[in-house]
């Protein structure tokens, strides 16, 4: 496996981008991509970002130059990973600090020509398979100074690569972990489905101590051919020190189908611009978001759903729920272009607040230039009720206990529509490990 | 089996600055079936919240005690543990939460008082044969053991929903507010008839009701009647049959100075 070791420290500028480049060792395309994007962010860095998606979004206190692309501290830093020791899993892939420390693929999916591991072996490997699809179609460098600072720096990420028709049952496994005060992520998962081929990948991103400042600026790219179906789930679980932004998007063609739940838990700031475009006809895809946020989190999302063709179907449910003085937007639009008749849109965000101090922003929209559509969309904030807790409490549970009920209860309205277990079971805990942080009030 | 005593003391209770019960006293032995009536607003689900510990009913004088045990200083969970169970009037809906799992952990906390969460929980195997057979007994359907709790159950459900919970907690003491309000003479019956299964000798039970079907299939060996906060009567079943035909009228009569304080009242509320 072909290792590309950051010797040292690399900080993520244009004065070290050079440097960064001699580390790397691939495709021509790829530096002449990287190379164009750094102009992109140069010229980007200069213009201010789009305040409709970023007005609520504290940026003031993030300083780019605090975090470098670094060497992990040491090999064997573990992590509290939520799903990585489960056993059905038919593959790994683990990076840390932008750079892979594993790669697995049963022989079987092998066998069949799945490939599964990390973006910078692949490009080295699979270079021509992935060259149309990375970075090109789904997030691309000149969407915002984000995008483009990632694709002139990305170190790593996970790759899935299914062939046509091939069936991938067992769930893959990706964790993305950060090590080390000051340590950035740019690793970036591309996932390539063809023709009626399926999969589920979990990916989870976690921090290797709660003290460490860290950064991710990553992308996510989902691409599903004709007649595929793909499950994807990122739970983002970065320590709450930890900065996290994103641009995801799934592109999903003709009668294809995509599942994408994530899960917004950790980090001090995150926001996640996530796009979902239904290219062709009859093409699905369905949304959910678990999100809990405490202390002085602030976490963001600014979703989209494109239908770009005619009988599609997009469904969109978040579920937030908020402590402390933490602070989620949503801010949710469904776009509907003008062939795209008989379309089903729907968008929905609820919000449980478990505090007085916490803030809550949903703001949906619709833009709907064809006129043969269904598209509805809602949006509801309220408190814990306190009925429901005396009721729990009249029936033998203490007040926590009640309150992680009602919590976990907020919550199954998504559960029920994530069919693997383990993501059910671990969103479930994660979500119990967070109603035991944070101060009651 | 060991007898119980549930008393309450000269208890005075506001909601919200108003004083609604001036004064009750009460006192429930296991194996004794008491029924409270009472015209609208004299301070039977007053009464009833007070006794589970209901934050908004705020005790300003008075005792509730079981078997010695002051109940004041309890929380709702701690007096739950104790033994006390409320069948409520209009049972609470709890998105999401499976009626198994909310009873799976009500019993755990019930039969081991001390536990605290993330302890143990009863045995899952246990548990499911136990719940299914009380189900049985009461006519559910095992579907709703699924079904998340009280969400789009009909009147009827909720209410057997709340006999559910009391064959499965077998509390010391079961106090029932309007079990048998809203709805139809068959769901009547069914809670009726399933209430009389629960009751024994080991239970002490408080019904309030307005109507009589209940109290013909558990017969009160006392009946109380509430007007303007206080206990102003207690007779034998005869009472609550007379009640039923007659109404208060003669109640009132028989007590014109708490007549004269519901009137009052009324006129203070309008």
């Amino acid at each position: 496996m072909a290792i590309t070791q950051t010797p040292a420290a690399l900080p993520l500028t244009s004065a070290g981008f050079e440097a960064f480049l001699a580390t790397r060792s691939e495709p021509a395309w790829v530096t002449d991509q990287r190379r164009s994007a750094l102009a992109v962010w140069e010229e980007k860095l200069e213009t201010p970002l789009d305040p409709e998606e970023w007005k609520r979004v504290e940026l003031r206190t993030f300083r780019p130059e605090q975090f470098s692309l670094q060497p992990a501290p040491s090999d064997s830093v573990s992590f509290e990973t939520l799903l990585e020791d489960r056993a059905e899993f038919g593959g790994h892939v683990r990076h840390l600090n932008g750079v892979c420390r594993r790669a697995e693929l049963s022989e079987e999916l092998a066998g069949q020509g799945v490939l599964f591991g990390d973006l910078a072996t692949m490009l080295e490997e699979h270079g021509d398979l992935l060259r149309p699809h990375l970075m090109t179609r789904a997030v691309r460098p000149d969407t915002d100074r984000f995008s483009a600072w990632h694709a002139a720096f990305w170190t790593g990420g996970t790759v899935l690569y299914v062939p046509l028709n091939v069936e991938v049952k067992a769930p893959l496994h990706s964790l993305i972990g950060l090590a080390g005060a000051g340590a950035a992520d740019l690793s970036h998962t591309l996932v390539i489905l063809e023709e009626g081929a399926s999969a589920t990948l979990l990916e989870e991103t976690v921090s290797a101590d709660q003290q460490s400042a860290g950064l991710h600026v990553g992308s996510v790219e989902l691409l599903l051919a004709k007649g595929s179906s793909l499950r994807y789930v990122q739970l983002q679980n970065w320590n709450s020190k930890t900065w996290h932004l994103a641009h995801q998007c799934g592109r999903v063609d003709a009668d294809a189908s995509l599942q994408w739940t994530v899960g917004g838990l950790g980090s001090k700031t995150a926001h996640i611009h996530q796009d979902v475009a239904l290219d062709g006809r009859g093409a699905s895809a369905q949304v959910n978001g678990v999100t809990f946020a405490t202390e002085r989190q602030l976490i963001s999302f600014y979703t989209q759903q494109t239908h770009n063709s005619p009988d599609t179907t997009s469904d969109l449910l978040y579920k937030q729920v908020l402590r402390d003085r933490s602070r989620v937007v949503w801010r949710g639009m469904i776009r509907v272009e003008p062939d795209a008749q008989q379309i089903d849109g729907y968008q929905r965000c609820d919000a449980l607040l478990m505090s007085n101090h916490c803030r809550n922003d949903a703001i949906p929209g619709l833009e709907i230039e064809a006129d043969d559509v269904r598209c509805t969309h809602a949006a509801t904030a309220g408190r814990v009720d306190e009925e429901q807790i005396f009721y729990c409490m009249s029936r033998g549970m203490n007040r926590y206990e009640a309150m992680h009920m009602i919590v976990e209860g907020f919550f199954q309205t998504v559960f029920d529509r994530i069919p693997v277990k383990a993501v059910r079971e671990t969103l479930s805990r994660a979500v119990e490990r967070k109603l035991r942080l944070g101060d009651d009030d | 089996m060991s007898s119980s005593v549930l008393k309450i003391d000269n208890l005075h209770v506001s909601v919200e600055g108003t004083p609604i019960l001036k004064g009750v006293n009460l006192e429930i032995r296991s194996g004794e079936v008491h029924a409270l009536m009472g015209p609208n607003g004299s301070g039977k689900s007053t009464l009833a919240y007070a006794l589970a510990g209901h934050p908004r009913y705020e005790i300003t004088d008075g005792n509730i005690e079981i078997d010695g045990a002051g109940l004041l200083e309890l929380d709702p969970c701690e007096r739950a543990r104790l033994g006390l169970f409320l069948a409520f009037q209009y049972p609470v809906t709890i998105p999401g939460v499976k009626v198994a799992d909310f009873l799976r952990h009500a019993i755990s906390n019930v039969r081991n008082p001390e536990r605290r969460e993330g302890e143990e929980l009863v045995p899952m195997r246990e548990f499911r044969k136990e719940l299914r057979s009380r189900m049985q007994e009461l006519d559910m359907d095992a579907e709703f053991a699924r079904r998340y709790l009280n969400e789009g159950f009909s009147g009827g459900e909720k209410k057997r929903m709340e006999i559910l919970q009391l064959a499965m907690l077998a509390p010391k003491f079961a106090v029932l507010d309007e079990t048998d309000s809203g709805l139809d003479s068959d769901a009547v019956r069914v809670v009726s008839e399933g209430l009389a299964k629960l009751s024994g000798p080991g239970m002490g039970v408080l019904i309030i009701t307005h109507h009589e079907r209940l109290l013909e299939y558990n017969i009160p060996q006392f009946t109380h009647v509430m007007l303007a906060g206080r206990i102003v009567e207690t007779g034998d079943a005869a009472l609550a049959h007379e009640l039923h035909s007659n109404g208060y009228a003669g109640v009132r009569e028989r007590h014109p100075d708490a007549a004269a304080e519901e009137t009052e009242a009324l006129a203070g509320q309008s």
